[in-house]
Order: C-alpha cells, then sequence, then structure tokens
C-alpha cells in the first residue's frame, strides 16, 4: 500500500528509529572506540591503541572468560535442551496431571534470576542446605558446592539448567504438536516400537525445533549474570568468572572502562556468531 | 507378541508417571523449602535448618524484611518501571510494526534490517556507553535511565508486524476511505484488531522487565528509584549469616507476583514464548 501521505513512514518509524540509533547503535560504536582508550569514568580518556586488546590476552584474562562461559555454555545447552526433550515426549498429552507437570517446570523460566539465585544459594548451603543434607542422607558423597572452585561453575549449571529446562520443554512441545498423528499410526502398523517411532518419525521432524533451541539456549547461556553475581561474585578464586561478569567486575570494581570495552567488543562478535547460527536455525525451522 | 505388549504398556507408563513426579517435586520442592524457611525464627533455623516445617507460623521474617528496606517504594518502582517499558514499547512498535508491514516507501528495508540488527545488542554490550549517556544528562538514578533505553523491542516490533501481515489492506482502504487519519487507523482500528498478541507482548515483557536486575544494578545507586530485585539480592549481600528465614522471605515477597501473574496468565505467556520460533 501506498503512505496516505508522502511523510508519514517519518513519524511512524521516527520514534523507533531515534532510539535504536541512540540506545543501541550509537553505545556500540562507543564501545568499540573505547577499547582503543585507557580511561577510568573520572579523568579523561587516553588514547592506547591496541593496549587492552593485549592486556587482556597477556594476564590470560579473555582466555579465563572463554573458557569458564563456554563450559558453562556447553553443560547447560546439552543438559537443558535433554531435559527439556525428555519432559516434553512425556509431558505432550492432555490431562491435569501432565499440565500440573508442565507448569512446575515452567514456572522457574517466569520467576526472576535474582529469586532462583537465592533460592539455590540456601538450598545449596555448605552448612546447612537442604541439598547437603538430602546427598548426606542418602550416602551420596557432596561438597561445597559453591565454595569449591572445581564444583562452582558446575553448581551454577545446574541452576541455569533447572531455571530455563521449562524453556526448551514450552517449545519442544509446540514441535511434537505440529507432527501429524497419522505418521505415528503408520508407523506403528509398520510394527514400529516406541525407540524405533522416535528415531525415524519425531526426530527427524524435531530436529529444526532443535537447532533453533539449541541457538537460543546458547544465547541465553552466554548472558548469564545474575546467578553469578548473587551466588559466587565470580568466585572461588575467579573460578566462576564468566564473560558479562568479567565485564561488570571491570567497569564498577576496577574502573578499566577501555579494558571492559575490548571485552564487550569480542563477546559481541561472538554474538554475532552464534546470532548468525541462530537465523540460519530459524531459517531451516521455517522451511520445515 | 500381542499379550507381552499390553502387560508392557503399562508398565512402561507408570515408570514414566512416577519420573514425572519426580520432576514435578524438583521443581516444586525449593519454593516450598524457601516458604516454609520464610516462617521459621533465627533459633530455629541454627538449632534445626533442615527440619521440613516451622514449628509455628512466625511472620517475624517479613517484619524483618519490611524493616531492612523501603519495600512498598522498590515494589512500586518495579511495577512503574516494568510497565512504563511495556507501554512504550507497544506504543512506539505498532506504527513502526504498520509501516513496515504495509506500507511500501523509500528506506523500508533499511528500517527493517536496523530493528532486525538490534537483536545482536544484548544489554550487556550497551550499558557502559548508555550509562556514560545518561550521567551526561544528570539522568542516572532516574526512571528515564531505566524506561527509555527500553522503547523499543524488535521483538515486539515483529510480533505486530508479523500479525499486521494478515490483516487485509482492504479494511485500511476502507478507513481511510471513511476519512481517518493514519493515527486513528493504528491505535484505533488496528491495536484493537491485535488484541491477543498485544496482551502476549505486553505481559512477556512486563514480567521479563519486572524481574530485570543486570540493568536496574548499572543505572541505580538511590533508594528512590531502585527495583525490588537489587533490594532483595541486597539482604543476602548485607552479611546477614545465617538469618536465611529473613533472605527466604525477600525471595517469597519477590517471586510470589511473577508466579501469581503466571498461574492467571499461563497461556498468554507460552504463546510469547512459543512465538519466538516462528
Amino acid at each position: 500500500m501506498r503512505p496516505s501521505r508522502r511523510l508519514d513512514p517519518l513519524w511512524m518509524l521516527g520514534p523507533t528509529v531515534a532510539l535504536l540509533v541512540l540506545f543501541f547503535f550509537v553505545p556500540l560504536l562507543q564501545a568499540a572506540k573505547s577499547s582503543f582508550y585507557d580511561w577510568d569514568l573520572l579523568t579523561p580518556p587516553r588514547y592506547v591503541g591496541l593496549d587492552n586488546y593485549r592486556a587482556l590476552i597477556e594476564t590470560g584474562e579473555l582466555r579465563h572468560a572463554l573458557t569458564t562461559t563456554l563450559t558453562l555454555s556447553v553443560i547447560v545447552v546439552l543438559g537443558s535442551m535433554s531435559l527439556g526433550l525428555a519432559l516434553a515426549l512425556g509431558l505432550n498429552r492432555p490431562g491435569r496431571f501432565a499440565a500440573f507437570v508442565r507448569s512446575a517446570v515452567f514456572s522457574a523460566y517466569v520467576v526472576s534470576w535474582v529469586s532462583v539465585a537465592l533460592l539455590w544459594l540456601w538450598v545449596l548451603d555448605a552448612d546447612a542446605g537442604a541439598f547437603t543434607a538430602l546427598c548426606r542422607a542418602l550416602g551420596i558423597p557432596t561438597t561445597n558446592w559453591l565454595g569449591n572452585p572445581r564444583a562452582a561453575l558446575y553448581a551454577l549449571a545446574g541452576v541455569t539448567i533447572w531455571k530455563i529446562a521449562g524453556y526448551s520443554m514450552v517449545l519442544f512441545i509446540a514441535g511434537l504438536q505440529d507432527i501429524p498423528r497419522s505418521l505415528y499410526e503408520a508407523a506403528s502398523l509398520d510394527g514400529a516400537g516406541a525407540w524405533q517411532r522416535f528415531v525415524n518419525v519425531t526426530w527427524p521432524l524435531l530436529r529444526p525445533t532443535a537447532a533453533f533451541v539449541g541457538t537460543t539456549s546458547l544465547i541465553i547461556s552466554f548472558q548469564v549474570f545474575d546467578v553469578v553475581r548473587v551466588m559466587t561474585q565470580g568466585g572461588p578464586v575467579r573460578s566462576t568468572s564468566v564473560f558479562v561478569y568479567a565485564i561488570y567486575e571491570q567497569v564498577f570494581l576496577n574502573l578499566r572502562v577501555g579494558r571492559a570495552s575490548a571485552l564487550v567488543v569480542v563477546f559481541f562478535v561472538m554474538l554475532l556468531g552464534l546470532t548468525a547460527l541462530q537465523l540460519w536455525a530459524w531459517r531451516k525451522k521455517g522451511a520445515a | 507378541m500381542r499379550e507381552t505388549r499390553t502387560l508392557r504398556q503399562p508398565l512402561r507408563e507408570g515408570v514414566i508417571d512416577v519420573g514425572l513426579g519426580l520432576a514435578a517435586l524438583v521443581w516444586l520442592l525449593p519454593y516450598l523449602w524457601m516458604l516454609s524457611t520464610s516462617l521459621k525464627t533465627l533459633p530455629e533455623i541454627v538449632r534445626a535448618p533442615t527440619a521440613p516445617l516451622p514449628s509455628g507460623f512466625e511472620l517475624g521474617a517479613y517484619r524483618a524484611v519490611l524493616e531492612a528496606m523501603p519495600l512498598a517504594r522498590y515494589f512500586l518502582n518495579t511495577t512503574l518501571m516494568a510497565l512504563g517499558i511495556a507501554v512504550l514499547q507497544i506504543l512506539v512498535a505498532l506504527p513502526a510494526g504498520y509501516a513496515l508491514a504495509k506500507l511500501k516507501f523509500a528506506g523500508r528495508g533499511v528500517a527493517f534490517g536496523m530493528v532486525v540488527a538490534t537483536l545482536l545488542i544484548p544489554a550487556q554490550v550497551r550499558f557502559v556507553p548508555v550509562f556514560a549517556l545518561l550521567a551526561d544528562f544528570g539522568l542516572v538514578n532516574s526512571m528515564t535511565a531505566l524506561i527509555l533505553p527500553f522503547g523499543v523491542s524488535a521483538f515486539g516490533t515483529f510480533l505486530i508486524r508479523q500479525a499486521l501481515l494478515s490483516v487485509p489492506d482492504s479494511l485500511i482502504e476502507a478507513a481511510r476511505m471513511d476519512g481517518a487519519s493514519e493515527l486513528r487507523i493504528v491505535y484505533g482500528l488496528l491495536a484493537p484488531m491485535l488484541k491477543p498478541t498485544l496482551v502476549s507482548f505486553f505481559l512477556f515483557s512486563f514480567v521479563y522487565h519486572w524481574n530485570d536486575y543486570f540493568w536496574p544494578l548499572v543505572m541505580t545507586t538511590d533508594d528512590a528509584v531502585r527495583t525490588l530485585p537489587l533490594g532483595i539480592a541486597l539482604l543476602r549481600e548485607q552479611g546477614t549469616g545465617v538469618r536465611w528465614h529473613i533472605v527466604m522471605a525477600g525471595n517469597v515477597l519477590l517471586s510470589a507476583p511473577a508466579l501469581a501473574v503466571f498461574a492467571l496468565a499461563q497461556k498468554h505467556l507460552l504463546r510469547a514464548v512459543a512465538s519466538k520460533g516462528p
């Protein structure tokens, strides 16, 4: 359709474009610029070339942020997707019981990250936590989950899985409902058992959904911050200092805006790659 | 053959039901544990921290939360902020979605590309420059700093554009013939038609920002604009030691509104989540 007056698109898109430029594009360019400066937020910035990037590499900070973030992400994506898929397969049916379990699992996705973090901080408490007590009662070896540098990142991954498994469950259920019943009936008539039906019918048709859920959870887990800030503050001994937490720490605790901006640039480039992956998955999903 | 199948079927279903029941426990027990802890007293927590039930119905922890922070203020701030963001996003996205879905004009592709590109720039990437920008205008520690940077939502603009694509052009042309202005067509004619989409998006955005921790954390230092997730998280930071009953009482107050919205509007929230994948 033609606009009724030639300049109509201007006021319609004006606010959107203005806000995008002011709060998205200009800040992004400024972050890129700051990454070449030494700046403590108080005194004027000083140009230092690539020093910030060099420092990130030489101090091992970049490698550390990458390792923790990737470790967390891999565990979270694999854990929440397989759990979400298993729940979806069991819960894709009518009835009050299934609806109840669906709501219970998805509720964790709706409450805030802060709530979830505080909840698990208490459940995992080394002295008096319910989880620790449960493990002891069952004779399972346990540890100070958040105080042990070798365990803390895994504990945070577990909490993140608990928080977002409901998200993949919901998308997997939607995917399962798009699969025509007749395909299952045909497979059953051919004598296919439950496992064969899953391998030959369900999984091939669910793969686009899985690709979408996988990339989205990857992006969510890359941006994990709240649970780290509330539960471990990046510790013990920096073992849970993921990317976004490292950025936050550089700005607000060390007042090194330049160094933080260099981290932001690397983080943004990685997100760009992940989003390209997501768009590809999205297109695949649209094609299916 | 048939015999064994009819025997195995109920057995397998039984095992699945037990597994699902266990899953429900894994997700619900932490909430119940939070509630139970919040009703305990300090001596109880010191003596028997893992006792499943409180000895009485003790509201002391909730009183302590109220004394520790201006709870009503935080609650009001959080609600105003989330409401402001969700309403602004819808008001801004409606005409933009309309122009992108229905009008042909030079620059439409560029504008659409800009909206899509925004999906790549999360808050963690832009907060430092935005903080510096708002500081220049003396706007840090203000509602403006909390609301305005989220005034445009790529997801919302997408959703509205997508919904408008299925509205027939003839409807809009008829309204134009009747002399309706474009402003009236967008907000008076099309907005009511998109009600289910708008309700889903509103709830999604409201809950998301009500829960947000990162942005208020980096933009505010002042009680006057601080939000509830920040205040409740501080309960733990103040070196409360074993006063878990107080932290959990705060957590009940923080999670209850989100859970209530979820209970009342589950269908809408699920739809918003599911529509993220087209």
